[in-house]
């Protein structure tokens, strides 16, 4: 049995817990996937991890779950792996999961695998292979967790595929367990979040991504982004910098992407951006410098002024479409 | 109040190459550094030792040649170091290494422990919290300011996530893990180089030193629950077409093959 602990912030699913319910569909030796969700009001949302392939739904609500705080989340995950016994654990790579999986694993002792980027099972042994990228990308590591259960793993998201939803049955039922006000071990005195309005780079088909190598001057690669129907990335250069959000960003420690297009201008290519970008179907990589990095992941390259060309393709583009 | 700032020596991954015929990770002449984050760890400690005298202990878990990293700690301003180094301890995963530097700290005393978001080599980011689920204290992880709560043991950390900045206020004893912040580190200074080498010293715990705080089917290989089965470098991508090409080829390179690929 896998069980896969989902995340909710303010009663919104986060995708990775549909990815990693379709990856467990395919791991489960006994075909058994059961989904742990933790929150406040969110009952709810139990239909549709049931629809995307949760074999059973278990569920805490509580007050002090609204909003995530390691102690309760940690409390309520190891209650609910004690009473289900999992072969396998997967939790979502994101801030949460990572603040909240290892704590987990210290505290039923077993072995926690980092931001996974592929599961399989040893036909042989049946262990669950996890491999992850470490050394800022450069090396990929098999883990394994022999003598301890469960096998856990954090996963990044983005890199597994959620099931196509289908009106499914399956069992939704509470988890037997009280919190005291001694749980809530922090005081959570402000959240602000981060440009509410700004795009989820993970869903978009087409996009555009500028790095140190831009000035600054973000102009002709909005307007790129226009034509082509896409949106704005950046390199961690690019963000520290200022000239783009937080949540454009592409890498290890931002987004990981997979667009039909990804257009690299002014992006040296370090692994750490790389990382988060090689999977695009077409990727088109525009730098003055001939021996930058970023060549070797581009499928087209070239080698030029992105201040100059960019405005110029731009021109070429639209020339094309209003020709047609 | 007392400081604890776990540092790691790391190789400098950007300068980490793959060698193109054996296919393996070329570490020879790469640089070893104090893990980026642990610098920033090391900032703000300073920091608030600077507004309120607090002790500051750095710590690390290594080789003998860690030693290095520390006196470059004791360098920028931390009152005492200590260095993990046993051959015990080796092979410890994040479970083991974190059971390890938990019974250090058990056994040196703290208020407030302070380690890096993430190491550049392991890249897990699970030692810090494993850290304080051993040692039963709550944790505040992703912060990029720490402030001291003025007249009471609690400090206010302010975090951030992919999606929001938070603030929350925890209570001495706990743990923050640390990412780059609005101050950089600071510098070694010439003085505090001299006084790293010649007044401060960096003392050794080895298994012994720790008995009673740490036992030993809890440390290196034996007690860690994941292994290694195997690592690879990384598969390049099948390399593409580089151009070095007209302005104008360029454009119409480009415009091309989003045509073809029925982008446009
Ligand atoms: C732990 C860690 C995590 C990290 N996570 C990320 C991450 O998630 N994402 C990320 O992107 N980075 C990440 N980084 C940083 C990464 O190592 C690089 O420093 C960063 O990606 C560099 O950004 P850049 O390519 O924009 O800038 P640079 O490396 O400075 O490259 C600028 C490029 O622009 C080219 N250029 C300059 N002017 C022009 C011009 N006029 N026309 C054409 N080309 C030009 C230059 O030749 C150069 O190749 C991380 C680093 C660490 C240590
Ligand atoms: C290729 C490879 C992959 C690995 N994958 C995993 C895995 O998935 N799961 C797993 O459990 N182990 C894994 N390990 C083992 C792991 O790297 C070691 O246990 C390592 O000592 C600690 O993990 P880290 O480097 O990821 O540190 P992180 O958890 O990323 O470090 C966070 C912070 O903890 C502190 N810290 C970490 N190590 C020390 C230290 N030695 N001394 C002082 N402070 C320290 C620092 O402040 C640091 O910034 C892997 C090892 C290799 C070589």
């Amino acid at each position: 049995m896998i069980l896969i602990i989902c995340e909710q912030r303010d009663g919104i699913l986060h995708k990775v817990s549909l990815e990693l319910i379709g990856k467990a569909r395919e791991l489960a030796t006994d075909n058994r996937v059961v989904a742990l969700l933790l929150g406040h009001k969110i009952e709810g949302l139990a239909r549709t991890l049931v629809d995307h392939g949760a074999d059973k739904v278990i569920f805490a609500d509580d007050e002090i779950l609204a909003q995530y705080m390691t102690e309760p989340y940690a409390k309520a995950a190891c209650a609910a792996i004690r009473q289900e016994n999992p072969e396998i654990v997967l939790i979502g790579a994101t801030y949460i999961g990572r603040d909240l999986g290892p704590r987990i694993a210290a505290r039923i002792k077993t072995g926690l695998t980092a931001d996974c980027t592929f599961l399989e099972i040893d036909a042989e042994t049946g262990e669950l292979l996890m491999t992850r990228p470490a050394f800022g990308g450069n090396l990929m590591a098999t883990i394994v967790c022999p003598n301890h259960r469960p096998q856990m793993a954090t996963v990044r998201p983005g890199v597994m595929l959620a099931a196509e939803p289908a009106a499914r049955n399956g069992e939704v039922a509470r988890l037997d367990i009280s919190f005291e006000a001694a749980d809530a071990n922090i005081e959570i005195l402000e959240t602000t979040k981060i440009s509410k309005e700004a795009v989820d780079i993970t869903k978009a088909n087409v996009l555009i991504s500028g790095g140190r190598g831009m000035g600054g001057d973000f102009s002709d690669l909005r307007r790129l982004a226009e034509i082509l129907g896409g949106e704005l990335a950046a390199s961690r250069a690019a963000v520290d910098a200022g000239h783009a959000e937080k949540a454009a960003q592409v890498g290890q420690t931002g987004k990981t992407v997979r667009p039909d297009l990804y257009i690299a201008a002014g992006i040296s290519g370090a692994v750490q951006h790389t990382a988060g970008m090689e999977e695009s179907a077409l990727t088109i990589a525009i730098n003055k410098d001939p021996a930058a990095p970023i060549f070797d992941v581009a499928d087209i390259g070239i080698v030029g002024n992105v201040a100059r060309i960019v405005p110029k393709l731009n021109a070429g583009l639209l020339e094309v479409i209003s020709n047609r | 109040m007392k400081i604890i700032v776990c540092i790691k020596q790391v190789p400098d991954t950007n300068e980490v190459r793959i060698d193109p015929i054996k296919g393996t990770l070329i570490r020879e002449g790469v640089p070893s550094i104090i893990n980026p984050d642990d610098l920033c760890g090391l900032e703000a400690a300073l920091a608030l030792k600077d507004a309120h005298g607090f002790h500051i202990t750095a710590l690390s878990m290594g080789p003998p040649q860690a030693d290095v990293a520390l006196r470059e700690a004791l360098a920028m301003g931390c009152d005492a170091a200590f260095l993990v180094s046993d051959r015990a301890f080796g092979g410890a995963d994040t479970w083991a290494t974190s059971k390890t530097l938990a019974g250090a700290i058990q056994k040196l005393g703290f208020d407030l422990i302070i380690t890096g978001r993430q190491a550049i080599d392991g890249d897990t980011a699970q030692v810090g919290p494993q850290i304080a689920e051993h040692l039963g204290i709550p944790q505040a992880t992703y912060a990029h300011n720490v402030e001291k709560v003025c007249g009471e043991n609690a400090f206010v950390v302010e975090r951030l996530f992919e999606d929001c900045r938070q603030k929350v206020k925890v209570k001495a004893p706990c743990l923050i893990t640390a990412i780059s912040g609005a101050g950089a580190p600071r510098y070694m200074t010439v003085a505090g180089i001299v006084a790293a080498y010649d007044e401060k010293t960096v003392d050794m715990l080895t298994f012994e030193d720790l008995k009673g705080f740490v036992d030993e089917g809890d440390i290196g290989l034996k007690g860690s629950p994941t292994q290694v089965r195997k690592s690879y470098p990384k598969a390049a991508k099948g390399q593409g077409i580089v151009h070095e090409v007209s302005e104008d080829e360029a454009v119409e390179i480009i415009v091309n093959k989003l045509k073809e690929g029925g982008l446009i």
